[in-house]
Parts: structure tokens; C-alpha cells; sequence
């Protein structure tokens, strides 16, 4: 999980995926666990409750790699994800926490 | 109207009571401190049989046996800490081969989770890449509704293992329960895209070689029979996973027996020239598959799967349809012109006549394949074939004449050795009217020993056909192919006398060496009950052939 540098941005294709998934201990676990065993790294991750905390939503900045595409099927498939959508690197999710990261 | 009857129960209770309402009637495990209230509580069940195991996997391969042979979910029960680690070789084994499989675990109480309590081990977060989904248990009113999503999760879809991790305290937590759950079920299955399936069709009816790729999805989803009629009515040449054997019979016209590593020549050169592949429940391993890229390099691709993470995974379909194989061959046969395909299966058949399996000493029962063969002869096809790991396990692949889905019980995707015996006890607690013979080998065996005392302790039907060839056999023949005969750690100095240690756990063995007439031992020691051990020695220096080296192309076969 690397802190997000402008030049690198640039460098790779990337992409941001948001799932929304159950707000329960191990959820976290179960999402990262799918890239972790395919050394396929996560560069970002943002995650918060939505509505009444009975569910969170999870942002997740990753490089555009060929296995993107199953990557997704498979946190469709976990019994904690409810939805996953695929944005551009250039989402503001990610761009307007760099202020934090300076 | 009534009142519902409050009754007040502990999370054990809770536990055994949701089992039995789940048809549970048979279970295996290992009892310890953290899971000794669910079995105080089970033991005042009149309904579920606990089958005691003499370690954690062999516990969990027992209620795969029961899952593989009825397909129905199997369970196990194992304590917190190195109870739980050992489930989790079965539990990986149980994911890779889509066995549904609800495991249930002890933990320490909640407030001593995280401290290094005596046998407290992170159960959930180890098994988090092994199963379908698990669960910690906060409280014992969560156990009405996580039991049977457990069994429901394990059952449904692409079927798999499920995990119960439930803390100590919970189990003690008295709760007040007045509506029970229902039982969890399997959950309605999807409606295909006829879209889909009708272009399948018409790729079907247009092609000129085509071949029909069964995998193990079909013996799951209870396809065999529409497989079957399908490949007769489209004349397709079928070839099968290891895990699909018996959806076709062997010995059927159109049948060309396993693909892969050690398939036929006839069979990988057959794929080599399709020019249409109807994938149904096969997920392109690469042991069926070889290097991808040369796999059916003419062939447009049709591939049916329930898993949609399957379609695309491995290689790109021209037509990827996520269903049910059995919902979508429904749909797919009527739409399937009848097709006599003369030219291309008089061209397989050529195939076949001029590359046959060579399967030498067929007719000798000291030789393996003569022994598998001999073993075939003495039993019908309601029996239950089931093996370890390794080079046995790809000659009985071979030999044996599998015609029944469910009949063949084997460690496919993740290749435990160890498997067999466990796996074959539990088939025989839950068909006990079928006869159960596992085949293993010297170095398969001794790794789940110390469940013949499970099976002569439950007086289970199960033959263990024991071929030893005083080696790791598949190590030894790679070794002597690819590595210079450098055959390393894989010959065995010290070997055990087999028929003592078999005796010494309290089953009745022979000795085929010993025997003037092997074939009639062989007969007589298969129609008795009960469990036996049946030894018999190999040559060391054969091998499973053909054999496609890791990495290579099917068609580059050698030997066979």
C-alpha cells in the first residue's frame, strides 16, 4: 500500500474501483486478500460506513493489468461485496486525499 | 392459534439442534477444550452420528467422502488452535475441487481472542482464501441465521467449503429460541441468456470437428445424462476432466477418455485438430490444458460455467454463457441439430485405432494395471472407486472402467495425498450399501494412517487396494525424466510392513505377492464386509504414460 506519487500517477494505467460491501469485521480482509495472493498491489484505499453503517463503501486505486478484468469477477464473487464499479485514475476520490499525502 | 414454544438453549444446543434440522445424520471430527460444550451437547443428539476421526483432516476428507458421493454438504467438527490448522489441507482441497463442505471450528472465548491464548489461532483470517465465505460467531442468537446460510453458501452456485469459527463462550451463551430457520438450501439458479445459447447452438451445427470438453462441473450440477445425450445427438467426440470421469462411460463409442497430461495420444490429438470446443463445468487447468496457448489451437471456444469468473480466466470463449451446465443444456440440446458426423468421427476413430492408451499387462494381476483391471472385474458400477495421490491415482484415471457420476472419488485441483482413505471412509458411511475400494500408495497412505482404526472402529465397507511400489512414484518418474535420473528423496529405505500396520489397527489385510492366485484372493477379499487392506507390490520403474512435460503442449507427448 504505497502513498500515491504524482509522477507515478502518470507513469501506469490505473484505475479505481469502488465496491460496496457489508460493514463487518474481516470484510477488509477478504477484499485485500484476493490482490495480496496474486501480488498484485493495491496503491490505494479509502474506506468509510454509508447510510445507517450497516454498509461501507470501499475505494481501491490499482494499476490497469491485464488480470483487472478477473479481478473484479472474483470480489463479485465474495458473499461480503454487493456491487463493484470500475472508474479512471483520474477520480476525485483519490485526487483530492493528495493533499494529505504531501 | 398457538403459541410458539420458547425454548431456552445454549449456542451448543442451538448448534446441534440447527444440524439436525439440516438433515445432518452423520459428522466427523476431533473433540477439544474449545468445542467441548457443542460436543456435550451433541451427545445428547438421538439423530447425528459423530464419527470420531484421529486427526482434524482425516476428519474433514470423511465428510468430503459424504459430500463427493451424495453431493450433499458434508461437515466436520475440529477445536480451536492446531485443530483448526489441521482442517485446513481438507478445507483448500475442498475449494479447489468445489466440495460443499461446512466446517465448524471452536475458538477461545471472545474476550481472550487476540491475547496468545492457549490454542488460539486466527482460524478466520487463515481460512479467508480457502473457502467460499466464513463466519466468527459473535453471539448465540447469530447461529439461527449463520448455520444454515453456511449450508446454503456451501451448497449453492459453484459449490465449496464454509467455515463456522465459533468462539467458547458463545457455545455456553444461554438464548431464548422460539422460530427456528429453515434449513439452508441451494439458491434458485439463474436464467440463462437463450441469446447465448442459441448462438452456441448454431456454432455447434456449423462446425466440422467439434469436440465436447466435460468437467467436473457436470457430475455437480447432475448433467451427466444430458451430457451424454447431448454428444449422441450432435455426434460429438467427449473427452473428460479427472474430475468429470464417469459422466460418460468410458466404454462408449464417443468417449475418448481423459485429457491432459496423462490422457490418450488419440484423445490430446484429437483436441489438437477440433475446430470447436464445447467446455461444459471444466475450468482449463493446466494439467488438462497443457500450454495454453497450443491447447485446441484451431478451435473456437464455447465454454458453459456457473462461476462467470471462470469464462475468460484462462482462455478467451467466443461464446462464454454463466449458468448452470444443467439449466443450460436444457436449453441447448433441443436447439442442437442431430448430426452423424460421419467423416469426423470415422477420423477420431482412425485416431483411436492407430494411438490407443497402451495399457501393458492388462490381463496379468501382478502388474498395475493388470491389478486395477482385476479389481474392476471383481466389482460393478455401484461401487465407489476412490484414490490417493500420484501415480496410482493416474493409472486407475486410466484403467479403471468408471460409467457412473459419483462413482470416482479423487483429489483433483489441489492433489492431496492423503485423501484417499479418509475420503473413502466417509463415501462408505454415507452409501453403506455400496462396496467403497480406495487405491493408494505406499507414500499416499501413511499420510492419513491412523484412520484405519477409524474404519475398523466403524466396521466401514472400504478396500484399501494398497500399491506399493517402495517410492514416491510420480516424484521418482519426474526425477528420471526431467531431471538427469537424479532420483532423489524419493526412494523409501525404511519401509513399513504394510500388513502389520494394518493389522496392528485392527483390519483384516492380505498380501498379493503372497498369493498362488492373486485374481481369486482378489475376488474373494472384495465380496467380504467390512474393511481390509489388500497389498500388492509394484515395479518401481513404471510410469504413467503418455505424459505432456509441465509447461509443454499436449501434442508433445512422451512415451504411451
Amino acid at each position: 500500500m504505497n502513498a500515491i506519487f504524482p509522477a507515478e500517477n502518470q507513469a501506469l494505467a490505473r484505475a479505481v474501483l469502488e465496491l460496496d460491501v457489508d460493514n463487518q469485521a474481516g470484510v477488509m480482509s477478504h477484499v485485500v486478500s484476493l490482490f495480496s495472493r496474486r501480488a498484485y498491489n493495491v496503491d490505494g484505499i479509502v474506506c468509510l460506513p454509508v447510510g445507517n453503517g450497516q454498509n461501507s463503501r470501499i475505494w481501491l486505486l490499482v494499476n490497469e493489468d491485464l488480470r483487472l478484468e478477473q479481478m473484479i469477477k472474483q470480489l463479485e464473487k465474495l458473499e461480503v461485496v454487493q456491487s463493484v464499479r470500475r472508474h479512471r485514475a483520474d477520480h476525485e476520490v483519490f485526487t483530492r486525499l493528495e493533499a494529505f499525502f504531501r | 392459534m398457538t403459541k410458539p414454544l420458547t425454548e431456552t438453549l445454549t449456542g451448543a444446543q442451538i448448534v446441534v439442534r440447527l444440524l439436525e434440522r439440516q438433515g445432518v445424520r452423520t459428522l466427523a471430527g476431533i473433540p477439544g477444550g474449545a468445542i467441548l460444550p457443542i460436543y456435550d451437547a451433541l451427545s445428547h443428539s438421538k439423530l447425528i452420528h459423530h464419527v470420531l476421526a484421529r486427526h482434524e483432516q482425516g476428519g474433514a476428507f470423511m465428510a468430503q467422502g459424504m459430500a463427493r458421493a451424495t453431493g450433499q454438504p458434508g461437515v466436520c467438527l475440529a477445536s480451536s488452535g492446531p485443530g483448526a490448522t489441521n482442517l485446513l489441507t481438507a478445507i483448500a482441497d475442498a475449494k479447489l475441487d468445489s466440495i460443499p463442505l461446512v466446517a465448524i471450528t471452536g475458538q477461545v472465548p471472545k474476550a481472550m481472542i487476540g491475547t496468545d491464548a492457549f490454542q488460539e489461532v486466527d482460524t478466520y483470517g487463515l481460512t479467508i482464501p480457502i473457502t467460499k465465505h466464513n463466519f466468527l460467531v459473535n453471539s448465540a442468537d447469530e447461529l439461527l441465521e449463520i448455520v444454515p446460510r453456511a449450508f446454503r453458501l456451501a451448497a449453492s452456485g459453484r459449490p465449496g467449503p464454509v467455515v463456522i469459527d465459533i468462539p467458547k463462550d458463545v457455545q455456553t451463551q444461554v438464548v431464548e429460541v422460539s422460530v427456528w430457520p429453515d434449513p439452508g438450501v441451494a439458491d434458485p439458479l439463474p436464467e440463462p441468456d437463450v441469446a447465448l445459447i442459441a448462438r452456441a447452438a448454431a456454432m455447434i451445427n456449423e462446425a466440422a470437428r467439434p469436440i465436447l470438453y466435460l468437467g467436473g462441473g457436470v457430475v455437480h450440477s447432475g448433467a451427466s445424462e444430458l451430457a451424454l445425450a447431448l454428444a449422441e445427438k450432435a455426434g460429438l467426440p467427449t473427452v473428460m476432466t479427472l474430475m468429470a470421469l464417469g459422466c460418460m462411460p468410458v466404454d462408449h463409442a464417443l468417449s475418448l477418455g481423459m485429457l491432459g497430461m496423462h490422457g490418450a495420444r488419440c484423445t490430446n490429438l484429437v483436441l489438437d485438430e477440433c475446430d470447436l470446443l464445447i467446455a461444459v463445468g471444466a475450468r482449463f487447468d493446466d494439467r488438462a490444458t497443457g500450454k495454453v496457448a497450443a491447447f485446441c489451437p484451431q478451435a473456437k471456444i464455447i465454454h458453459i460455467d456457473i462461476d462467470p469468473s471462470e469464462l475468460d480466466k484462462i482462455k478467451s470463449a467466443h461464446v462464454g454463457i454463466a449458468g448452470d451446465v444443467l439449466s443450460v443444456l436444457k436449453l441447448l440440446s433441443p436447439e442442437v441439430e442431430t448430426h452423424l458426423r460421419k467423416r469426423w468421427l470415422s477420423h477420431v476413430a482412425g485416431l483411436k485405432a492407430a494411438h490407443p492408451l497402451r495399457m501393458p499387462g492388462l490381463d496379468d494381476p501382478r502388474t498395475h494395471y493388470g491389478l486395477i483391471r482385476a479389481v474392476a472385474e471383481c466389482l460393478d458400477d455401484e461401487a465407489i472407486i476412490a484414490t490417493d495421490v500420484g501415480q496410482h491415482q493416474m493409472w486407475v484415471a486410466q484403467a479403471y472402467p468408471l460409467r457412473r457420476p459419483r462413482q470416482w472419488l479423487t483429489s483433483g485441483g489441489l492433489g492431496t495425498m492423503g485423501f484417499g482413505l479418509p475420503a473413502a471412509i466417509g463415501a462408505a458411511l454415507a452409501e453403506p450399501e455400496r462396496p467403497v475400494v480406495c487405491f493408494s500408495g505406499d507414500g499416499s497412505i501413511l499420510m492419513n494412517v491412523q484412520e484405519f482404526v477409524t474404519a475398523a472402529e466403524e466396521g466401514v465397507n472400504v478396500k484399501v487396494v494398497l500399491m506399493d511400489n517402495a517410492s514416491l512414484g510420480l516424484v521418482f518418474q519426474q526425477q528420471t525424466m526431467f531431471y538427469g535420473e537424479r532420483t532423489f528423496a524419493s526412494k523409501f529405505k525404511g519401509r513399513p510392513d504394510f500388513i502389520k500396520v494394518a493389522e496392528g489397527f485392527g483390519l483384516r489385510a492380505i498380501d498379493l505377492d503372497k498369493e498362488i492366485d492373486p485374481r481369486a484372493a482378489l475376488a474373494k477379499a472384495l465380496a467380504s464386509r467390512g474393511p481390509m487392506l489388500i497389498h500388492a507390490s509394484i515395479d518401481m520403474h513404471q510410469q504413467v504414460l503418455p505424459m505432456v512435460a509441465p509447461g509443454a503442449a499436449n501434442k508433445e507427448m512422451i512415451g504411451g
